[in-house]
């Protein structure tokens, strides 16, 4: 696990998928590849429709399936922060780590022949800006933050609201 | 070198405000201009493929004659020069034979539009029409025979509402920024949002009340609910003492739509009805009934349109904080307006080839109609038209019936496409000139109004990439060619600006820091007990005497709609948040995102006609046919099908986006001839498909 997270309020998310075109506008992941999605989940429920949108990049995994499986290290992790990246110049395309993902996330370039993936635009990170999608998120409904604290924020929200519930 | 550049985006005709990083001559970074704090750096997905569409290859690079027949697709590349003098030459002939009056103008209207219009009127046509008949005519109309003023005369409030009520004004997809931001805000804090639409689109999962009223329903629905707020008494009576005339007529004529009566037309329960009543009454006046953006939609759209704007009234909602205000201008924050380029050109003495303020007396001679000015083309009468500019509006994919649409236009002299893509009509012109994207041009200031009113600068981001021309360059020259040059006495982009600015007080370098200019701090409300209207009267007229001597009565019976023929069903198409009216669907970027549409087609209809979800479907409609996938839920309507518009361009310079899925205009036959007769919006709605499995 990197030392970040992503985290979507489900409720404000229209699935306008501003986040996936601004990622591939920076990151050039190829054609018909995704280094994140707003996956639409929708029912049709009464009184009104469920119609939801939820986003989904890599987790990068503290025990990556998709390094264990890379035969040459372009699958790797930044010591640093535990973002998991591919080094393009070392990947061959063998695929492996897309196999070995259990949810598929390495995309295959078939314009390189190589992988890429989500790095959470460490670039960006390193200059002290947000990944793409998250700065650019048309309802702000992404938040770039850390696990400790998208915990305290999630708790100070449902602390208020269970005072603002409570009989006087 | 970095550089920070402020433009206003040109991807969609919403044209949010933009900031554009530029490292030596390349364009980096892209987001909302977050010197708006309404838009923050928000920007959506076509803003966000904009690069995409400057690197795009399947575009027009150069000028462009026609080689081959019209719609052939053979093209010459051609220089400037001549494409000028191809133009020039030939309009010099159409005027000497037809005269001026036989130039037609279309375009998409908007904050730019100033420039096209001084255009049109320099070569001394009145010809200058807007895309607005397949778009808010109906709206804008019902608005000026309610209030006096048009659609643009009311913003809204959404963030500080109680109650947000859409009809089909799908607020998360047919999307603004800072609209669905502001619109958010509002669900936030636990704002009433009823959503009324035969098809759930993302907004009715975004609601608290979700009504799937049949197809064609909504005036007998408004109707309904009128009926309810005056009979119980729900309505602001203090407001509508003071600024609301027709209340008595208004009684009577209501009288028959009882929630009963309602609820059978519209499938939505009396009870229902009532319930949401009585929550409009304890939300009043902070509550925003949303008279509709698109509304080319049925017969009776205007009227349902103008039931809205009345029911507004009613809640005493207009120039109240989560209602519906005014947008300010420059003048009410004490300062002078943007001038008028059209302001150097003498005025037209010629009547509107179709019929605004003549034949159609109520309609506006601003924006024009375009399928009336195809009535006129059509028959020479009341005199002939021999050549089209149409700039970056694309008629045979926004209008109906491209095939009839194709017939009309083959009479004109000469078809002049200024286009950044290759529009459906482009690849039907005689001359495409390639436009500046919005990243390479700057464009003429605009006025943004709203609580702070001010001017907004697009500034030439990067150079182009291509062969190409910024419009007003366009437009400049070829006016100069004609011998008009004298009307438009600039050399750059800096010499308009500097003219529309003389008497605002303000310099060309006040819009280097945030690319706007705001002309007041504090938000503008007027004094709500001294409103005034644009009516004859100053009030808010439900029944307008001037509209009905021209014609349009103010108040009229409901008439149900045509049932859908046994086998068949209505169509219905809209749009998501990411393709828009068939310019983004070639995008590299956005075409990745969606290529081909569907059918949206209810469960137990399907389940009758023996189509499974995912399956190909033949839709027809007379000779038309296509095949298309199936989408089968609950979320649509059994009397209608949706489909998302813009797909199936049969352009194939579009090798994306070429013949995939359907074009639903295809299959509204007849429809070009088909208008809200009030209002002059086109019957976008009123066609029916019979679909059947493959």
């Amino acid at each position: 696990m990197s030392k970040y997270l992503i985290v979507q309020d489900v409720a404000d998310c229209i699935g306008c998928r501003a986040c996936e075109v601004h990622c591939k506008s920076k990151n050039h992941p190829g054609p018909d590849a995704f280094y994140c999605r707003m996956l639409k989940v929708e029912s049709a429920s009464e009184p009104t429709p469920k119609i939801n949108f939820v986003y989904l990049s890599c987790f990068h995994c503290e025990k990556a399936w998709c390094i264990d499986a890379c035969p040459t290290g372009a699958m790797r992790r930044r010591e640093k922060d535990g973002i998991v990246y591919v080094d393009a110049k070392s990947c061959v395309g063998c695929k492996a780590c897309i196999t070995a993902c259990p949810w598929t996330v390495p995309q295959w370039n078939a314009e390189t022949g190589k992988v890429g993936k989500c790095d959470l635009c460490m670039d960006r990170i390193d200059q002290g800006l947000e990944p793409a999608c998250v700065a650019k998120c048309v309802t702000k409904c992404l938040h770039f933050t850390t696990p400790s604290e998208a915990t305290e924020t999630a708790r100070q929200a449902y602390a208020e609201q269970l005072m603002e519930n409570r009989r006087s | 070198m970095s550089e920070t550049k402020y433009s206003i985006c040109g991807m969609c005709a919403v044209r949010c405000p933009v900031t554009v990083q530029v490292e030596d001559g390349q364009p980096v970074w892209i987001e909302g201009n977050a010197n708006d704090s309404g838009m923050g750096r928000s920007l959506c997905a076509k803003g966000a493929a904009a690069f995409a569409q400057r690197d795009d290859k399947q575009r027009p690079q150069s000028p462009l004659i026609r080689e081959g027949e019209r719609g052939e697709g053979k093209w010459r590349e051609v220089s400037w020069e001549e494409a000028f003098a191809y133009i020039t030459d030939k309009l010099g002939a159409v005027i000497n034979e037809h005269g001026a009056r036989s130039i037609m103008f279309s375009d998409r209207g908007g904050p730019f539009a100033d420039l096209r219009k001084a255009f049109v009127k320099a070569l001394g046509s009145p010809n200058y029409i807007n895309h607005d008949c397949t778009c808010g005519r109906n709206v804008h109309h019902a608005s000026k025979s309610v209030y006096g003023m048009g659609r643009k005369g009311f913003a809204y409030d959404y963030a500080n509402a109680k109650h947000i009520v859409l009809f089909g004004r799908n607020i998360t997809e047919a999307l603004k920024i800072k609209e669905v931001k502001s619109f958010l805000k509002a669900v936030k804090n636990g704002c009433h949002v009823t959503y009324i639409d035969p098809r759930a689109s993302v907004t009715a999962g975004k609601a608290t009340r979700y009504w799937q009223n049949k197809p064609g329903s909504d005036y007998a629905l408004l109707l309904g609910i009128a009926h309810v707020i005056i009979k119980k008494r729900y309505y602001d009576k203090d407001f509508v003492d003071k600024y609301v005339n027709g209340l008595k007529e208004f009684r009577s004529f209501i009288e028959p739509y009882t929630p009963q009566w309602t609820a059978e037309e519209t499938g939505i329960s009396a009870e229902e009805i009532e319930e949401f009543c009585r929550e409009l009454n304890q939300d009043r006046p902070k509550v925003i009934i949303h008279p509709g953006w698109m509304l080319a939609r049925y017969r009776d759209s205007y009227y349902a349109s103008r039931m809205i704007h009345i029911i507004n009234a009613l809640m005493g909602s207009i120039e109240q904080p989560g209602g519906l205000f005014y947008p300010k201008t420059p003048k009410d924050a004490g300062r002078s307006g943007l001038k008028s380029l059209g302001a150097l050109v003498p005025g037209v003495d010629e009547e509107r080839a179709d019929g605004c303020g003549t034949r159609y007396p109520q309609w506006d001679a601003g924006a024009g109609m375009l399928q009336t000015a195809y009535e006129a083309l059509e028959k020479g009468e009341p005199y002939p038209l021999k050549a089209y500019f149409v700039h970056r509006h694309d008629p045979f994919i926004a209008l109906p019936d491209t095939d009839e649409q194709m017939r009309i236009l083959n009479k004109l002299e000469l078809i002049v496409s200024v286009d950044i893509n290759f529009s459906d009509t482009a690849w039907f012109a005689d001359v495409i000139l390639p436009e500046n994207t919005f990243l390479e041009r700057a464009s003429i200031l605009r006025t943004e109004k709203g609580l702070k009113p001010g001017f907004g600068r697009r500034e030439q981001c990067i150079a182009p990439l291509n062969n190409t021309k910024a419009g007003w360059e366009i437009y400049l020259e070829i006016a100069r060619r004609m011998g008009k040059g004298e009307y438009f006495p600039f050399n750059s982009i800096e010499d308009i600006w500097t003219y529309q600015l003389q008497d605002t007080g303000l310099s060309v370098s006040d819009f280097d820091e945030k690319g706007f200019v705001k002309l007041c701090d504090e938000a503008i409300w007027y004094d709500r007990d001294n409103l005034k209207f644009g009516t004859d009267s100053g009030k808010i007229e439900i029944i307008n005497e001037k509209w009905e001597a021209m014609g349009v009565p103010s108040l009229v019976p409901y008439e149900a709609p045509e049932a859908p023929p046994e086998g068949s069903f209505r169509l219905l198409f809209g749009r998501n948040g990411y393709q828009a009216h068939g310019h983004h669907q070639n995008n590299p970027l956005l075409n990745d995102l969606l290529r081909e549409n569907k059918l949206w087609i209810n469960t137990r209809a399907a389940k009758k006609l023996g189509i499974k979800d995912g399956a190909r479907v033949m839709v027809t409609n007379g000779n038309e046919q296509g095949t298309i996938v199936a989408k089968v839920t609950d979320l649509i309507h059994p009397e209608a099908v949706f489909m998302l518009h813009g797909f199936g361009t049969r352009v194939p310079a579009k090798k994306r986006a070429y013949k995939q899925g359907l074009a639903d205009q295809l299959f509204m036959k007849g429809k070009l001839r088909e208008w809200d007769k009030a209002g002059g919006g086109l019957n976008l709605a009123e066609s029916f498909v019979t679909v059947t499995p493959v």
